[in-house]
């Protein structure tokens, strides 16, 4: 399996990574062998098998339908919130001017 | 009077309980440890002052006539994974650089109401990905072993304590603490336990609660505790494991009383020996340590019986497909808005901070995992990788519960190497990931699983033995481990150097 830089180029614009030219050009062969490698997985004949979506049998729970029914999960902590916010203002996050 | 610090979890309960020391004793003598053990570079944040406070409360419990706490006075490690309220916690990455939790992790949080107290945060491979310790954004962690043969090659080589939980297995392997805690993605308790010759268990998926725990890929991730021993292992899990409504996959059942269970007759035990799992250029030594595993167990009272896991070689490529694909979901939210390191280039806009803040602030190995999840999950390729691994997993599951039809617990070997030079595997992480061989499809199938040590190797490193159980039989797990910890009888342990 043969991945070329174009290719990473566009994986990592949609994983929102910054990657220079260099950069692209060292990871390529790096995910084309690892690709090939897991290539294998084509081999098996899965005709019929389900996908697996929970390892142990569990039912989802619903908790109930108030305000604040686990403090920790709940509202009224905006401080807390923004603690470790690189940029808070106003009681929000801050992030680059968006539109125009 | 003996050195506090070469006690166990239950050395130390049992000792402060009956009044052969203090709590305050304890955590005295293991802070002087850590303290003195920055070569190992094992903790990222000291914190006495937390273990000070537990021993005193259970000094303070105990002169007062009070019952004690389960583990009143026996201080731990904490691996960086898990959020600490008000404790730096950052999964060993810039990226989560000055990050100090508001809240606290369910599992770090029932330790604590079980009166265990803290050392520090330990050191571990950038968010859980690695086997090594190589990737944490804060140095590697140095394992306390060293091969014996000096004059040989590598002889005095700095070794890998394993990974992820690599600052877990050289504190505890270097007696700087006691007890620590783990995750276990695909084998992050267990290598490393096995690198370092102490014991771990990752439970059944959904014994411990995620809620807290930096999340790496969450259909995957587990908490378990690394001991010295079975039975520290034992009180440790019962402490950490429980229902919690804040994790949607918790499994809603009690604990069971693990340490009272603890027993080494294996009497009608059928032990399964997966044919799969000799593969080759697997070390004769390591060969040799399966078949003494073998006996032991016999020796206990066991059967021994040949089963057939025939997907065992598609595991790991399925975990490399699964495990990145949750990573990069998970670690989408790491974009320099609400925690974390913020890099805005200047004059540049929204999209420009995201990608420049996840280039600088994730590790290589992160990236890397990102990128195949973004990859195998993108528009035309998500059924031929994403959904075909998901599939075999279902077969990978399906083999388990065949072989339970004629045996109760599997053993095998924990990993296919002692361990390993740092830097020797670095370079091509094909033969990094092969070390979690015969650790991931236990964690593809959320089966309990438990690493041994059972002996040293030529050049004196210590060597793990893996038993595999049964969903929810964590005891018969930590019973077979006991049984082979008393026939092993291994009390070896690293030279101090550091």
């Amino acid at each position: 399996m043969s991945v070329d830089t174009a290719t990473v180029k566009r994986i990592a614009s949609l994983a929102r990574i910054a990657i220079t030219d260099e950069d692209a050009a060292r990871i390529a062969p790096e995910l084309g062998n690892i690709l090939g490698w897991i290539e294998m997985l084509g081999e098996v004949d899965t005709t019929g098998v389900e996908p697996m979506t929970a390892v142990i049998p569990n039912t989802l729970r619903l908790r109930d339908d108030v305000v604040n029914a686990d403090p920790l999960t709940g509202g009224n902590i905006r401080e807390q919130v923004l603690a470790n916010a690189p940029v808070a203002e106003h009681g929000f996050f801050a992030v680059p001017k968006v539109i125009e | 009077m003996t050195d506090l610090t070469d006690l166990g979890i239950a050395g130390i309960r049992d000792g402060v309980r009956d009044g052969s020391f203090s709590a305050r004793d304890v955590a005295d003598a293991f802070i002087v440890k850590v303290s003195q053990a920055k070569a190992l570079n094992a903790f990222l944040v000291e914190t006495p002052d937390h273990a000070i406070a537990a021993a005193t409360a259970a000094d303070t419990a105990r002169a007062a006539g009070e019952t004690l706490k389960p583990l009143a006075g026996v201080p731990i490690g904490m691996k960086d994974l898990f959020c600490t309220k008000g404790v730096t916690t950052t999964a060993a990455s810039h990226i989560l650089e000055g990050f100090t939790p508001t809240y606290e992790s369910t599992v770090s949080q029932n330790l604590w109401d079980a009166g265990a107290g803290m050392l520090g945060k330990l050191n571990m491979d950038q968010f859980a990905m690695g086997s090594s310790n190589e990737t944490s954004a804060f140095g590697n962690v140095i394992s306390p072993w060293k091969r014996n043969d000096g004059n040989g090659v590598g002889g005095n080589a700095a070794l890998a304590p394993g990974g992820s939980s690599g600052g877990s297995s050289s504190a505890v392997a270097a007696r700087l603490c006691p007890g620590a805690t783990g995750t276990d993605t695909g084998g992050s308790i267990r290598q490393p336990a096995a690198f370092t010759g102490i014991s771990g268990i990752k439970p059944t998926y959904g014994r411990c609660s995620r809620w807290g725990t930096i999340a790496f890929a969450s259909s995957l991730d587990q908490a378990g505790p690394m001991a010295r021993d079975v039975r520290d292992c034992a009180i440790l899990l019962e402490a950490m494991a429980g229902f919690d409504s804040k994790d949607g996959t918790s499994l809603q059942l009690d604990v069971p009383k693990w340490e009272a269970g603890l027993s080494a007759s294996l009497a009608g035990l059928r032990v399964g020996i997966p044919k799969e799992y000799r593969v080759d250029g697997m070390p004769e030594e390591i060969e040799a340590l399966w078949q003494k595993g073998i006996d032991w167990l016999k020796d206990a009272g066991a059967t021994i019986v040949e089963v057939s896991l025939p997907h065992t070689k598609y595991a790991l490529p399925a975990y490399y497909i699964i495990a990145p694909a949750e990573a990069s979901s998970n670690l989408a939210r790491y974009d320099g808005v609400r925690y974390g390191i913020r890099d805005l280039p200047a004059g540049s806009g929204l999209q420009d901070m995201y990608a420049a803040t996840r280039a600088d602030g994730f590790g290589p190995e992160v990236k890397r995992r990102i990128m195949i999840g973004t990859y195998v999950l993108s528009a035309g390729y998500y059924d031929a990788y994403y959904t075909q691994a998901q599939k075999i997993r279902t077969l990978i599951a399906r083999d388990f519960e065949k072989a339970w039809e004629t045996c109760d617990v599997l053993l095998t070997p924990t990993a296919p190497s002692a361990a390993f030079a740092l830097g020797e595997k670095s370079a091509d992480p094909i033969a990094m990931y092969l070390n979690d061989v015969f650790t991931v499809p236990s964690s593809l199938a959320g089966l309990p699983a438990m690493s041994v040590p059972g002996g040293l190797d030529k050049q004196g490193l210590p060597l793990g033995l893996q038993i595999i159980g049964k969903p929810l039989d964590e005891q018969g797990v930590l019973n077979a481990g006991l049984a082979i910890e008393q026939r092993a009888g291994f009390t070896a342990r690293p030279e101090a150097w550091w």
